[in-house]
């Protein structure tokens, strides 16, 4: 479908912490210059899988590449930015400190600074204490931070949670114009509804892959243009086949 | 190991503590407060002639302990926090080696150490007429490598707490003993051989002793090179510890 290799691929993906088995089995691809949304419940493995793109949580078994390399080696550190569920920056800093601060890590210019400021429309308050802004500005900061260095993959854990619906939708818009420009972007959510501004879905139940679709897809597999409940059909029609598995 | 990165980070953390008006004033000004109290309370000691005053053998070596002490504690819950809140983890998404953030931790809290010292020793020499044979210039170095001791063993720490209430109550652990067997209390050769041997071995008597040689020498002698040259090994040895314990990876 994609002219350009696949952004990320994943061969019998495993991951087990302390003896929970988190990721069961994961076989999926994701297409570069997309938005691939990771979707299901909380506690469904989202952050797990992210964390094992990036590079911090091991694998435990099968491989997972990552623009062409094994995940977390050495010369992803430049390409890959990662914007963890909780804002993870420097509350006691500027915001201005804390996107230079990650910048000075890819050898961004003042120039970049100022842009991925302006990209989440901070630039007003930028000289502001990160710690003095709101839940949705300061989140805001951590996105800044990873926007910084130009990733080509951008890997974002619940970004819009506690954003208000302009901004969510502003966010939304300013991921589909990274994308147009050749960024690969992974979003996860538990919010159904923000599936629709993804060209791509992975969804994701208890460690295992329910289904790779795309939204019209989604709706249709699971009869209703809700995205909400067309997965919740999905994940009964899942649990019916495992129960008749069971019972055969 | 790279510059760019490493100063990033110190200009970062001492970024950080610039916001921090009370914990710099802090920092800078105690020491100083509590070599008065030091100096009032012996004020009125009556001495043999030619036996030198309480307040020069103990102020001495609290020169050496203040680095050494608030370095550590200010690291181990900066580093913490850094553990904690996932800014850590992020760093370790990106190209910075762990040798950067170490270094870039250590250089910052040095320069705060070096501040601190420069107001403790110029309090210490002026106002009190601290006896200093050997120059202050050398004392400020030795707080300074104290400094780095207690930044090394603070980083090395912060992995062993997971709150800050915890690695607050590391301070006993680590910090008391060598401050009880330094030589501040009880001379070493009057140790029995057991503590006598565990203080030969505590970074803090090393720095100690070299104080001693700088306040009883004009000239710098050979013991107080060697001290130094122990402590600048032990030092390095830490904070590789303690890069053992920053992992990009969680199994």
């Amino acid at each position: 479908m994609s002219p350009l290799p696949a952004a990320i691929e994943a061969d019998g993906l495993h991951v087990s912490r302390s003896r929970t088995k988190i990721l069961r089995g994961l076989d999926f691809t994701v297409d570069s210059g997309r938005i691939t949304g990771l979707l299901g419940p909380s506690g469904s493995g989202k952050t797990t899988l992210m964390r094992a793109i990036v590079g911090v949580q091991r694998i435990t078994r099968g491989t997972l590449t990552v623009l062409g390399r094994p995940a977390g080696s050495a010369p992803l550190r430049h390409d890959v930015g990662y914007v963890t569920q909780g804002a993870s920056v420097y509350p006691d800093l500027s915001v201005e400190a804390n996107v230079r601060y990650f910048g000075a890590m890819h050898g961004a210019t003042t120039a970049d600074t100022a842009g991925a400021i302006a990209a989440v429309g901070l630039s007003t308050l930028a000289r502001q204490k990160a710690a003095d802004l709101s839940g949705g500005q300061f989140s805001r900061v951590s996105l800044a931070c990873a926007l910084v260095s130009h990733p080509k993959l951008l890997v974002l854990d619940e970004p819009t949670v506690g954003l208000d619906p302009v901004l969510r939708a502003e966010l939304w818009e300013r991921f589909a114009a990274m994308a147009a420009a050749g960024t690969t972007l992974l979003v996860s959510s538990h919010v159904m509804e923000e599936a629709s501004h993804c060209s791509s879905l992975l969804l994701l139940r208890d460690g295992l892959l329910l289904a790779q679709l795309t939204p019209t897809e989604l709706a249709e597999r699971g009869h209703s243009s809700d995205l909400e409940r067309a997965f919740l059909s999905l994940i009964k029609a899942a649990d019916r086949g495992q129960e008749s598995q069971v019972a055969s | 190991m790279n510059l760019r990165m490493t100063l990033a980070t110190t200009a970062r953390v001492l970024g950080q503590l610039r916001h921090d008006h009370r914990s710099v004033g802090l920092i800078l000004v105690v020491p100083a407060f509590l070599l008065a109290a030091v100096y009032f309370l012996f004020e009125n000691e009556t001495l043999p002639p030619g036996f030198p005053r309480t307040f020069d053998r103990v102020g001495l070596m609290m020169l050496a302990i203040f680095p050494f002490v608030v370095m550590f504690l200010v690291t181990s819950i900066t580093m913490l926090r850094e553990r904690t809140s996932g800014t850590l983890e992020r760093l370790l998404t990106t190209p910075i080696h762990k040798a950067d953030l170490l270094f870039g931790y250590a250089l910052a809290f040095s320069i705060m150490a070096a501040l601190q010292s420069l107001v403790a020793t110029a309090v210490a020499y002026w106002v009190f007429d601290l006896d200093i044979k050997g120059s202050p210039g050398f004392v400020v170095m030795i707080a300074v490598i104290n400094a780095v001791l207690g930044v090394a063993l603070g980083l090395l720490c912060s992995a062993f707490a997971r709150t800050e209430f915890q690695a607050v109550q590391f301070m006993p652990v680590v910090v008391v003993p060598q401050i009880l067997l330094c030589g501040l209390f009880v001379a070493r050769e009057d140790m029995n051989e057991v503590l006598e041997a565990i203080s030969g071995v505590l970074p803090l008597t090393f720095s100690v002793d070299a104080l001693k040689e700088i306040a009883g020498n004009a000239e710098t002698t050979a013991s107080m090179w060697q001290d130094t040259i122990v402590m600048g090994v032990i030092v390095v040895g830490v904070l590789v510890l303690a890069s053992l314990t920053l992992r990009r990876q969680t199994r």
